[in-house]
Parts: structure tokens; C-alpha cells; sequence
């Protein structure tokens, strides 16, 4: 027997005039699996997470929450999601519990029980100090954890999370993170977007790559990182002149080209192990390459987008549609 | 699973989505609606409390256009201040619930371009509760602005013929009319851009309403064709239905044409209101 998927969407297609933000996207969640949505500014992530969650009006296709069709019967998908948004929707003008009390109340909790849940959540969030203090003093990392615990009140079975650590210190990125390990764990299904690589690596079990509003991959984000390379070893040369022979040492040791930067003295070396780095370290030094910095980083998202489409997330229009 | 709240899962390690899903109902249901409503009224009410200069319309205008007119118009309108207030205080009043029903759009328009009703949207909640719900908190707008055009009219003189039980009727007629017509506001504060545009649409029906009734002059001494107008303006019927309540204590047929009219205007607006917020973004 196959299990009913949280999310199955099928061609889904948004136009905001002219211009198709989302251009035949089709979707599988699992129940129980983090999905992280990857890709640059404006390549339609939002947009499509929007549908899916009755936000925006679906044009073309048709989506599926845990079996209930999106456009058909929104009222019964709002009852099986919890939306955390890039920005937090939270009120500014009501304190933290209010906020929680509020949220609780609207879904239908009696007014004891709404306190009840917004006490709990406030202690669990790390919030319960700051609970009765006006929002306009809380931290971005605060309100982003407030508009989580708001999403969580009635613990839908499902939760968009859209961008959840954009902006944030590495700190409460980490925080961001831990929750959401929590919250699998617990047997919610996580939707997350991100433009981050290693958030998409750190925390999902499957990665779509969103590129121009089209699905340009799916993986597992080992199975996408190995296609560019474990990691990346990035070299700046003392001398210009030692390019080739440089290039040349590459070719003989990985049996590929470096990647040569604009800037003079400099490139790139995909390193299907980042192990490898010594080998073309010692094989610099005995061909007598001089060498002025290196460092072993692993691949962005712009290198991933590369392999994947041929041109860098800069090409992509810069403003997420809606 | 025996339990049949959500909440009576949480802390379970397991959380059955395929229960949950089976457990969803397709609309709110009346009681829901209502709950959502006074939730969000309630919501409305603490940021009255939190903001009071939102109250500024509401003191201000009672005060200052109640006495400005009396003393400006009275002599010109009415021979002598002292016979104008029974005609005025009626017809600021009306003027006065307007300024309020104003405010409601814009307000409400200020409020949607706010990250937190994505939120409400994306809620399984009724979705008249958001427009509702701060409407039922501008009651008590309507109720201090009342209360205080005829505060200020008893101060300058006035003495209502109707007393007491006259002068608590036409206030509530009035509270009733400016709730009602609100619901136009509401309408705009959904469909416009911006909430300096809601402001403008909003200048440009409640001065022609207000001013081409007989909220303040007589409207025999108008021209023919303005006339036609004013007695077809529903403001008219209002001020008409209030001016005999508080002057005389009489309950006239015009209380009735203000409370069709008034039902009407809710009929035609709160459907599409709705309607023109569950579509928008």
C-alpha cells in the first residue's frame, strides 16, 4: 500500500502577466520527510509555496495536500498546514503571548486552553522572558521563532516553512534548525525553501532545484553535490605565468580542467574529495608552482546552479514576484 | 486514536496526518464565525488602546465642527444659534458616524498590507472575520463620537424635546447607520492600492452624501434636481429619523426608510467585500 503524499503537485503554473513565475512545476512530499525547495531569488520558490498553501490562486495544474485538492477545497488545506513566511506574519502591535493567545483563539481553542498552549510554546521557543514585551523590542531571530511557535499552535500535520534562517546570525540559524529536527521528529512533514546549499544539506532529506520558475533537478543533496564536486579548491597563483602549467598539474592528477577565474592568478579546482587537495598541493610544489593563498571551501548554490543550467544564479531576475 | 481535539495529540510522538485530514471541515460553521469575529474585534480594541491618537477623529471633530457651525451657520440658517441646534446636532451626528465609517477602510487597507494577515489568510477562518471583526470594535467609535456631538450641543445650548429615551434612540439609529454604511468603506479599503487611495474614494462619497442631504440646511430652500437628491440620499432619511427622535421623542416612517436602507446597503456590500478580500493577493 503507498502512503498518501503531504504535498503532490503536478504542473503547477502561476503568470503574473506576461511573465510566468511558475512554469510547470511538479512536486512530491512524503510524509515524514524534510523537502527543501533550492534556488536563487526570484526563480518562483515562494510563488509556488504560495499556491500550495491557497495564498495565491493556482493558473495552470492542480496541487494535492495529504489528498485534498488546493483550489477545490482551500478551507480544509488551511486546516492541515502551518505557514512560517520570509517575513514574519506576526502582529507588531500585540505582545508575544497575545499574539499566541490570538492565533489559538481564531482556531477555534477555548480561551483558558489558547493561554494554556501560548505558555507552553513561549517556554519551549525560548520566548517566555520576553512574552508580555511589545514586539517592536523583539530580535529578528525572535520574531522569526515567535511566527514558528504561531505556526505550530494547533500542530498541523504539515508546515511550509518559507526562507525560516534568511538573514539570521549563524547562532539562531543553528536554533532554527535544531526546531525543525524537532519538529520531523515529532512526524510533521516539512516543506522548506531556501537559497542556501548547506541549509538544504543540513536539514533535507530530498532537494528540488528551482530554476526560472521550472524544476531543473531532484536529489538527495549528496546526489546534487557530487555532480559538482564535493568541494572546491580555490587557488591564487604568485605568478600569472604559471597558469597553464598550473592547469596542466590538475589535468595530469583529477583528469579535469580547473575552473580559471577572471581575475588574474586564480582558480578553481572541483575536488570530488576534499582530500584530494594535497595531491595537487605536493604536485604544485614539485612542478615549482608558487602559490599565494588557497583555501578548501565546499560548493555554493552558484556553483550548483552551474553544473545544473549552464549560467549563474546573477542571471536570474533579482525580485521574488509577490 | 480515541481523542478528538488536536490539541489532546500534542506531545504524542506520532501524529497522524490521514486523522487529521479525515477530521477537516469544509467551511466554517456559524459558531466559528462568530468566535473568529470577536476574536479579531478583540484585536482590534487592543490596538485602540495601544494607539489612542486613532481616537483623534473621534474627539476633535464632535467638538470642534458642533460648535463651528453652530456659531458660524446659526444666525444665517435658523435666525439665532439656539434654533439651529435642533436641526444641526441631528445632521453633525450623521456627518460625524461617517468621518467614522472612513476611517474603518483606511484603516482596514493599512492593516491588510501587513505581513500578519498573510497569516489570517492562510488560517482556516471565515473570511468575513478580518472585515467584521474590526468593525464590531469601531462601535465604540461610533458610540464616544455620539455621545459627544450631543454632550457638546447640550453644553451650547441645545435642549432636546425628545429626553432621554428620544435621545439614546437616535443615537443608536445613528450608530446603527454608520455601522451599515461602513461596510462600503470596508468594500474600498479591499479593492484599492493603497490606503491613500481608500482615503480619497472615501473624501469623494462622504462629502457629496453629508453635504447634499439635510444635514444641514433645510432642503426646500435647494434647487429642484438637488432636491430630488436629498430625499433619495439615505443620510437624509437618517438625519430626518434623528431629528425627530431627539426634538420630539416621535418614531417617524423615516426610521424605517433609514433601517431599510441601512439592510440594504449591508446586503449589497458585505458579499462583495468579502469576496473582493478572499481574492485579493
Amino acid at each position: 500500500m503507498t502512503e498518501l503524499s503531504a504535498v503532490r503537485a503536478e504542473g503547477l503554473i502561476k503568470e503574473f502577466g506576461d511573465f510566468r513565475a511558475v512554469d510547470g512545476i511538479d512536486l512530491e512530499v512524503r510524509q515524514g520527510e524534510i523537502f527543501g525547495v533550492l534556488g536563487p531569488n526570484g526563480a518562483g520558490k515562494t510563488t509556488t509555496l504560495r499556491m500550495l498553501a491557497t495564498l495565491l490562486p493556482i493558473d495552470g495544474g492542480r496541487a494535492e495536500i495529504f489528498g485534498v485538492d488546493v483550489r477545490r477545497e482551500p478551507h480544509r488545506v488551511r486546516q492541515l498546514l502551518g505557514v512560517t513566511g520570509q517575513y514574519a506574519s506576526v502582529d507588531e502591535d500585540l505582545t508575544g503571548r497575545e499574539n499566541l493567545w490570538l492565533f489559538a483563539r481564531l482556531q477555534g481553542l477555548s480561551s483558558a486552553r489558547a493561554k494554556a498552549i501560548a505558555g507552553e510554546l513561549l517556554e519551549r521557543f525560548g520566548l517566555a522572558e520576553a512574552a508580555d514585551r511589545p514586539l517592536a523590542k523583539f530580535s529578528g531571530g525572535m520574531r522569526r521563532r515567535l511566527d514558528l511557535a504561531t505556526s505550530l499552535i494547533t500542530r498541523p500535520p504539515l508546515i511550509f516553512l518559507d526562507e525560516p534562517t534568511t538573514g539570521l546570525d549563524p547562532r539562531t540559524r543553528g536554533q532554527m534548525w535544531d526546531v525543525i529536527r524537532e519538529l520531523v521528529a515529532d512526524g510533521s512533514t516539512i516543506l522548506l525553501t531556501t537559497q542556501y546549499l548547506d541549509e538544504a544539506d543540513q536539514l533535507a532529506d530530498r532537494v528540488a532545484v528551482i530554476d526560472r520558475g521550472r524544476k531543473v533537478a531532484e536529489d538527495t543533496p549528496d546526489a546534487l553535490k557530487t555532480q559538482v564536486g564535493e568541494s572546491t579548491l580555490q587557488l591564487a597563483l604568485e605568478s600569472d605565468a604559471d597558469v597553464a602549467l598550473a592547469a596542466g598539474v590538475v589535468r595530469r592528477l583529477l583528469g579535469e580542467d580547473p575552473v580559471l577565474s577572471p581575475e588574474a592568478g586564480r582558480m578553481n579546482v572541483p575536488l570530488p574529495d576534499p582530500n584530494r587537495a594535497a595531491d595537487i598541493l605536493i604536485g604544485l610544489r614539485e612542478a615549482g608552482v608558487g602559490i599565494s593563498s588557497m583555501s578548501v571551501a565546499k560548493p555554493t548554490l552558484d556553483e550548483v546552479f552551474l553544473a545544473l543550467t549552464g549560467h549563474g544564479t546573477d542571471d536570474a531576475p533579482r525580485t521574488e514576484a509577490a | 486514536m480515541t481523542t478528538t481535539t488536536i490539541t489532546a495529540t500534542r506531545g504524542t510522538r506520532t501524529l497522524d496526518a490521514s486523522a487529521v485530514a479525515a477530521r477537516t471541515t469544509p467551511r466554517p460553521s456559524a459558531r466559528e464565525t462568530l468566535v473568529q469575529t470577536m476574536a479579531m474585534a478583540w484585536r482590534a480594541l487592543e490596538k485602540m488602546r495601544r494607539k489612542p491618537e486613532q481616537f483623534f477623529d473621534v474627539l476633535i471633530q464632535p467638538l470642534l465642527f458642533t460648535a463651528m457651525f453652530a456659531f458660524i451657520f446659526g444666525g444665517a440658517i435658523s435666525g439665532s444659534v439656539a434654533n439651529y441646534l435642533p436641526v444641526l446636532i441631528p445632521g453633525i451626528l450623521a456627518q460625524t458616524a461617517l468621518t467614522v465609517c472612513m476611517a474603518t477602510g483606511v484603516q482596514l487597507r493599512e492593516d491588510m498590507d501587513k505581513g500578519v494577515f498573510d497569516r489570517f489568510k492562510s488560517l482556516p477562518m471565515a473570511r468575513i472575520a478580518p472585515l467584521a471583526g474590526p468593525m464590531v470594535a469601531d462601535l465604540l467609535r461610533y458610540g464616544i463620537a455620539s455621545v459627544l456631538t450631543l454632550l457638546t450641543g447640550l453644553a451650547i445650548g441645545y435642549r432636546p424635546g425628545g429626553g432621554v429615551l428620544g435621545c439614546v434612540a437616535g443615537i443608536a439609529l445613528t450608530v446603527a447607520a454608520g455601522w451599515s454604511l461602513a461596510w462600503i468603506f470596508t468594500w474600498l479599503g479591499t479593492l484599492a492600492r493603497s490606503a491613500q487611495a481608500v482615503q480619497g474614494f472615501s473624501m469623494a462619497i462622504m462629502f457629496p452624501l453629508t453635504f447634499l442631504s439635510n444635514a444641514f440646511v433645510p432642503a426646500e430652500t435647494l434647487p429642484g434636481w438637488l432636491q430630488a437628491f436629498v430625499t433619495v440620499n439615505p443620510v437624509s432619511h437618517v438625519v430626518s429619523a434623528v431629528r425627530a427622535l431627539f426634538n420630539t421623542g416621535t418614531v417617524t416612517a423615516d426610521v424605517g426608510w433609514a433601517l431599510a436602507g441601512c439592510a440594504v446597503v449591508i446586503a449589497i456590500f458585505a458579499p462583495i467585500a468579502v469576496r473582493s478580500y478572499s481574492r485579493k493577493m
